[in-house]
């Protein structure tokens, strides 16, 4: 059933059949009541009119005027409200009636009417006033009746009369049978039911339309905007975002789907740009051995034919200009050769400050051919950073530059600024000493997560039994597994030494409510993770709740062209230029690298014809 | 130079194998060509060479594998590693490894003359001292004594690191020795930035040729000795004579790559 599909419909269908089922029974218990205390009603009525009759007779019959009782009978019998009046006597014949035409007739001692006192053999004599009542339908169209026989008992009179009749042995002469229609009963009845029909299917109608309406407004509305930011993402579009602003449970999976998306477009970036940076530092370093051994041939044999014809000058010039351009391109091949490297940063306590204003003077003459204003905005109390001079010189060089081309031809400002920023230490703080229970240290120096030794456990998942290599960078999730394991399979965590578990008896991951395993960090307290493949949560008490650490904060601004806003998710990626064929397209990417290397962030900001501006977070605390 | 000597020159590629081999003939040594490293430590253990020229990337056997070989059955020829993947890592691995020189490819005429020049001075030196009685000698004892604390990156550069980080890099007797004369010296600037396996000052000899010196440690020259003329140098190589002081970036790293001078050297 498709429409059952739809969660809005299921939830309305649930609320208006358990409405409908309430009112159900409701009715039901109200109507029986109703039913029964009107037929009570009926059954004192017609009792009472029973007696009347049988009493308003008894002179006639001691004294056997039939003419009489049968005129009382047919009187009575005309009511509107009365259907029938009949005696009959022990036989079952129909003595007197209001209906002419039945006198004389028999009915079974099996008929309705009957039947309660000649159910057995031996009729019983005296009942009870709800035995003695019955309710049938002549027909199974007509409406109800109610009959009630009322028994004519034996007395001395009878016996002792003149008529002689009744021998004085017995008990019951005969019964009293009246009935009365029970029309009006089963109309009030009847209107009743049909107010409560109206009644459930008004609530129904009303549910429905309430529970739609929130419905439609609290789930189905961000439900669709969140299935729809599912298929953008999955479109590959991480830049999308969730624009709803609530506090309930869907404002917060907004905000924890909007908080997913930015990490995962954070980290495809990352990985992208090392797998490129990775593939581009093989091209280069294949490139770099087949050429430099060809160039080796060139640049021999021409010095060499140089030396040896130094008496002959028209050739010497000649020879000179393969030497030199070989020598070119040799040069050439290097710096190709050290691009690629993106060697490890070496790290000593500068002065940004001073790095900052040799970059600028080594990009001088070219801020004054580019009519470019340069204004400093730093900050005179900005403490020493440890980071590698060269590389971020080289950062700041080519920030500038890029401003400058940036602003080509027309001129305009650039800033530079400097401040310091508290910010969450997550991805930045390391592990550098971890023990198990025992004391017994968990850094292990021969696998390194991106240059960082990594904290190593002994781990069993599926069976198998191998080692977790842990990132040391908290928060960073760089794990390492010495074979694959699929995501989801819950590991085993033990010291690697002495093989204590690792595993917490009492915690649990609150993301997965997979068991948490913990390794102490001295001095720094208990760092804490998921046991299950694949799960991020980590709790490293110290740094979460130690506050924020300092970074130092540079911007470069300017007030060029700016970079159109497709662009800008790609500005960083090797190769990627917006400069045309003046540029290679791998002076951004190399800065990006340079200040991952230092655990540091870059971030651009850009507005088409008002300029761009780049924010490098630099931490004050490096790890080596 | 005069002194002939056995090439044995190792390389894939056969233009360098032809280019070392015009080059080395025409000044007069005698050149064995090895297209294949596992060729040339077959013949290595027949032949006597008075110097190898290895590739490093090479197919099957790399040239540090040969170097290994080199060193077990020709013990005392000198080693000069070359390489179109001149990386700094390979050439202070190539010098660690126990090779005397590392020549980045491409090189120029003069350049690969110069580096087997210095092997052969080298190994003459070794000899004569062998010959001197004192049986067969250890290449990395042809050193002079000197302070404990100097590292050296093969046996051209030394290093020593001063109180307040600085540190002082020069050049050894030995490779003084192997020159016999400068005639000159090129060095780098003040705030110039040098780095651990490459060039960082070159010496010119009576013949022309320039003589390439690898910094032992990467870092920011921050003085250049006034007093470092090649008298100064020849007379106290170790003291009065330094070439530069400079702020090296990554102690940590690169100090463990040097090779401490060893005591009871015979210079």
């Amino acid at each position: 059933m498709a429409f059952l599909q739809d969660i809005g419909l299921k939830l309305i269908l649930v609320a208006g059949l358990t409405a409908i089922l309430i009112i159900g029974v409701f009715a039901y218990f109200n109507i029986q009541s109703l039913d029964a205390s009107l037929q009570a009603e009926v059954e004192r009525h017609a009792n009472q009119l029973s007696e009347t009759v049988k009493y308003s007779t008894r002179q006639d019959m001691l004294v056997n005027q039939r003419d009489r009782i049968h005129q009382v009978i047919n009187e009575v019998g005309r009511q509107p409200s009365i259907s029938r009046v009949r005696v009959l006597n022990k036989t079952g014949e129909i003595i007197y009636s209001s209906l002419e035409e039945e006198i004389g007739t028999t009915v079974d001692k099996k008929a309705e009417s009957c039947y309660a006192c000649h159910q057995a053999d031996q009729p019983i004599e005296r009942l009870p006033i709800a035995d003695r009542t019955r309710v049938f339908q002549v027909h199974p169209d007509s409406s109800r009746m109610l009959g009630i026989i009322n028994p004519i008992f034996n007395e001395k009179a009878c016996w002792s009369a003149a008529c002689h009749v009744h021998p004085e042995q017995q008990t019951v002469l005969g019964v009293l049978d009246v009935t009365l229609p029970l029309a009006e009963v089963d109309r009030t009845i009847q209107k009743s039911r049909m107010e409560m029909l109206i009644f459930a299917v008004i609530a129904f109608l009303a549910i429905s339309v309430i529970i739609g309406y929130f419905v439609e407004r609290w789930v189905d509305t961000p439900v669709k905007s969140l299935l729809k930011a599912t298929q953008q993402v999955a479109d590959g579009n991480l830049g999308y975002r969730i624009d709803i602003r609530r506090n309930d449970e869907i404002g917060k999976l907004a905000r924890s789907f909007n908080n997913m998306t930015d990490k995962l477009s954070e980290a495809r970036m990352q990985l992208f740009q090392s797998d490129k940076l990775a593939s581009l530092g093989r091209l280069a370093a294949g490139v770099a051995h087949e050429i430099n051994n060809p160039l080796t041939g060139v640049l021999t044999y021409s010095s060499f034919l140089m030396k040896r014809t130094q008496n002959q000058p028209e050739i010497q010039e000649d020879l000179k200009v393969i030497v030199r351009e070989t020598l070119r391109s040799r040069d050439i091949v290097k710096s190709l050769l050290d691009f690629a490297r993106q060697s490890i940063p070496k790290k000593n306590e500068a002065d940004l400050h001073e790095i900052i204003d040799r970059a600028i003077s080594v990009v001088h003459n070219q801020i004054t051919l580019g009519h470019v204003t340069l204004v400093k905005n730093l900050d005179p109390v900005l403490p020493r950073l440890t980071l590698d001079a060269n590389q971020i010189q080289q950062v700041f060089i080519n920030l500038i530059v890029n401003g400058i081309d940036a602003m080509s031809g027309t001129g305009g400002t650039i800033t530079i600024g400097t401040s310091v920023q508290k910010l969450s230490p997550v991805g930045m703080a390391q592990i550098k000493k971890a023990t198990c229970p025992k004391r017994h240290s968990l850094i292990d120096g021969a696998v390194k997560i991106e240059g960082l030794p990594s904290a190593r456990v002994k781990i069993r998942a599926t069976g198998e039994e191998g080692f977790l290599y842990i990132d040391p960078l908290y928060g960073r999730h760089r794990d390492q597994t010495s074979w694959p394991i699929a995501a989801g399979q819950l590991r085993q965590v033990q010291c690697p030494e002495c093989a204590t578990s690792l595993i917490e008896q009492d915690v649990t991951c609150p993301l997965c409510g997979a068991p948490a395993y913990w390794m102490e960090i001295p001095t720094l307290g208990k760092w804490e993770a998921c046991t299950r493949q694949g799960c991020d949560w980590q709790r490293w008490d110290s740094m979460d709740t130690g506050g924020l650490r300092d970074y130092a904060e540079i911007t470069v601004s300017d007030t060029g062209s700016g970079i159109p806003a497709d662009a800008l998710p790609r500005i960083f990626e090797p190769f990627f230029s917006t400069k045309g064929q003046k540029g290679t397209g791998l002076g951004l990417s190399v800065i990006w690298g340079i200040i991952d290397n230092h655990n540091g962030t870059i971030k651009v900001e850009s507005e088409l014809n008002k300029g761009t501006t780049f924010r490098i977070r630099l931490p004050f605390e490096q790890p080596r | 130079m005069g002194y002939t000597a056995d090439i044995l020159v190792v390389d894939d590629e056969s233009v360098i194998l032809d280019a070392v081999t015009k080059i080395c003939t025409l000044e007069g040594y005698r050149v064995t060509q090895a297209a294949e490293a596992s060729t040339a430590a077959h013949v290595l253990s027949g032949g006597t060479y008075g110097l190898m020229l290895c590739d490093i990337m090479m197919p099957q056997m790399d040239g540090f594998q040969l170097l290994e070989i080199a060193r077990k059955r020709a013990p005392g020829m000198p080693v000069i590693m070359a390489t179109g993947y001149s990386t700094v890592e390979n050439a202070v691995r190539s010098l660690r490894e126990g090779a005397i020189d590392f020549v980045p490819k491409p090189f120029t005429s003069d350049e690969l003359l110069s580096a087997v020049g210095r092997a052969v001075r080298y190994r003459r030196l070794a000899e004569a001292i062998a010959a001197a009685g004192q049986g067969p000698v250890d290449p990395s004892l042809l050193i002079v004594p000197c302070p404990p604390r100097y590292q050296r990156l093969g046996y051209a550069s030394w290093v020593v690191l001063e109180d307040g980080g600085t540190a002082l890099i020069g050049l050894t007797h030995l490779f003084l020795r192997i020159l016999e004369r400068i005639d000159g010296l090129e060095l780098q600037p003040v705030n110039a930035e040098i780095a651990q396996g490459t060039a960082c000052a070159q010496a010119r000899t009576p013949d022309g040729l320039l003589h390439s010196v690898l910094a032992p440690v990467s870092g920011r020259i921050v003085e250049v000795n006034p007093a470092a003329t090649p008298d100064a140098i020849e007379k106290d190589p170790y003291f009065a004579g330094w070439l530069y002081r400079c702020i090296p970036s990554d102690v940590d790293y690169e100090m463990p790559q040097l090779t401490p001078f060893s005591a009871g050297t015979l210079f």
